[in-house]
């Protein structure tokens, strides 16, 4: 059930109705009810794979756990010396070590059964004909994953509740695009009792409600002049690249960031706290800052769960000493960090995707990155020689910079094949034909004039709302705003989503870009 | 401590170390920084930082550093 049909808001609304009618001591399990309910509509078979990665990472959690405290009670029985203790915990350490191996390895097996067989070549389709990639599997899989790392790193006791778990797990507006949790940040408002405050569902509501207008009325309006230059690169060449370019940014930030907003903001509304996945990214004066800007809590999943252990595997320590041997110590000591850079980009690239262009795509950030960091030195005397760093122009220059290369680089996103896009690239240096901006032509690839002064007064709507942003919440700004005035903002923006937005009769709202993922 | 010090400040020259206590949450050390920091404490001080150690708390600071590495020197 997509975020923009009909059937998902009305359930939505009956949810939040149920939840605060209900016993208090029961409205967790109401919440595991509703997800399931909610994404068995997507197909049942969502419901055994999810269920299979709940009762993998259940079990080996507790098995971990219950091996930790083993070690505990132990040490707390027997007076042991250190070099006794040090024994008995390297034995159990094994033991778990080898227990979460075995569910993460399961736990992506299945992964790779359903979203990348085709990817590597596997000829598994006679066992899983018309088998259906489950909505949502590789945001719950890394959530699955980080849950058991963490419990075999004692962070935390595993949750000996197995619907609990499961609700961590499936809970219903995270589970098609994120944004993915952490056990520890979401368990702290997921199980607690929640009474009903007037003040959080209107917080959450207006959330809700902001998302759907970076939906409808920007995302999916700027997807129709796209889709109808992505269906012909060959046609629209030269100029109508940057114009695609432009529209995907647009598009992608309004419809992800939308699709995260409707989710943090059905939680608010049940008095639950969603991790904010984003932070201004198009403010972001590097490629590097906007990656901790943008996605947050993929980039931190993957940084934490897969940069730092690389980095720091005694493979790693030993190719970190190897590479200084031969190297001498300034290039040496990089490599390691390169390498892990290299594995973290490909890996987050295929997370996206089950083909190649998606790893080109994240090779091309790493790329783009790893020579960031090698020029910070010039950077750095270039800043002390010109004393530009602190001036707003020089500032403005540098974000200008970071949205044109991320601009480009998204674009490996729209083709498979990576030469097309190659190709359409390289069509603004042969045809660039540049009178298509002026003479017309972009009034016959479905939009019309209304439709690109919605899209700019859109656009200048979250510039404005982003600026704002950055000094208090918008939201609460308005809260303290008189009474006529909340009621005329909200009701405006409700009227522009259901007067502009793209949706109902002869539109058909198009799939959340990160549901695919 | 001198050591992790000299270590810190040929990282980011422009920091004042011994006094500055939100490295992370103020984004002034990244990822590539931390690596690099664990990568010299193995060779300056024989210690080595498992990636279960690598939380905000132990890198805001250079006492923090500090008291993880000693902590891990005692094998804790």
């Amino acid at each position: 059930m997509s975020f923009t049909s009909y059937w998902f808001v009305l359930a939505v609304g009956v949810i939040i109705f149920l939840y605060y009618i209900i016993p208090k001591r029961v409205q967790w399990m109401f919440l595991l009810a509703a997800s399931y309910l909610i994404y068995a509509s997507a197909g049942w078979q969502c419901i055994v794979y999810i269920s299979i990665t709940t009762l993998v990472t259940y079990i080996a959690a507790r098995v971990i756990d219950s091996l930790t405290q083993k070690r505990k009670r132990f040490f707390s029985e027997n007076k042991l010396e250190k070099a006794e203790k040090k024994q008995y915990k390297e034995k159990i350490k094994k033991k778990q070590k080898c227990l979460v191996w075995m569910a993460i390895i399961a736990e992506l097996c299945l992964l790779v059964m359903l979203k990348y067989s085709g990817f590597i070549g596997l000829k598994i389709s006679d066992v899983f004909q018309g088998i259906i990639v489950p909505l949502g599997i590789s945001f719950y899989t890394l959530q699955a994953i980080g849950y058991l790392i963490d419990v075999y790193n004692e962070k935390y006791e595993a949750q000996r509740n197995y619907g609990k778990l499961a609700l961590f797990m499936g809970f219903f507006p995270q589970l098609s695009q994120g944004p993915i949790s952490r056990y520890d940040d979401l368990s702290k408002t997921l199980y607690e009792m929640h009474g009903f405050d007037a003040s959080v569902v209107a917080l959450g509501a207006q959330r809700i409600l902001w998302g759907y207008f970076k939906k409808l009325v920007i995302a999916d309006r700027v997807a129709v002049g796209l889709n109808t230059l992505l269906k012909a690169p060959s046609e629209y060449t030269g100029v109508y690249f940057i114009v695609a370019a432009t529209f995907y940014a647009i598009q992608l930030y309004a419809d992800f960031t939308g699709g995260i907003d409707i989710a943090i903001g059905i939680a608010q509304t049940l008095g639950i706290k969603l991790k904010e996945n984003f932070v201004r990214p198009f403010f972001s004066k590097s490629i590097k800052e906007y990656w901790n800007r943008w996605h947050i809590t993929m980039g931190s999943w993957f940084t934490d769960y897969v940069f730092y252990p690389v980095s720091v595997s005694k493979t790693f320590l030993k190719i970190s000493k190897r590479a200084r041997n031969v190297l001498g110590d300034g290039i040496g000591k990089k490599v390691p960090v390169y390498l892990a850079t290299i594995i973290v980009w490909s890996l987050t690239g295929l997370w996206h995707g089950a083909s190649w262009n998606f790893v080109v795509w994240g090779l091309a950030n790493c790329v783009v990155i790893l020579i960031s960091q090698e020029l910070i030195p010039i950077y750095r005397k270039f800043h002390k020689r010109f004393k530009v760093a602190d001036k707003m122009w020089y500032k403005m220059f540098c974000v200008v910079r970071t949205i044109i290369l991320m601009s480009m680089l998204r674009m490996f996103d729209c083709f498979t094949d990576v030469t097309v896009t190659v190709k359409w690239f390289a069509s603004i240096f042969i045809n660039c034909n540049p009178a298509v901006l002026w003479n017309g032509s972009l009034l016959h690839i479905g939009l019309t004039v209304e439709d690109y002064v919605i899209i700019i007064l859109g656009v200048l709507i979250l510039v404005t709302v982003s600026m704002l942003q950055r000094k208090q919440s918008v939201r609460e700004r308005i809260k303290h705003m008189p009474y006529p005035v909340r009621v005329a903002v909200w009701l405006s923006l409700f009227v522009v989503v259901i007067l502009m937005g793209m949706y109902g009769q002869g539109y058909e709202a198009s799939d959340f870009i990160y549901n695919r993922f | 401590m001198e050591d992790l010090l000299e270590i810190l400040l040929e990282l980011h020259p422009e920091v004042d170390f011994e006094v500055e206590e939100q490295l992370i949450d103020k984004g002034i050390l990244d990822s590539f920084d931390i690596i690099t920091i664990i990568s010299e404490i193995a060779d300056s001080f024989d210690v080595v930082v498992p990636a279960r150690e690598i939380v905000p708390d132990n890198f805001n600071s250079a006492k923090a550093l500090y008291a993880m590495i000693t902590r891990l020197e005692d094998g804790e």
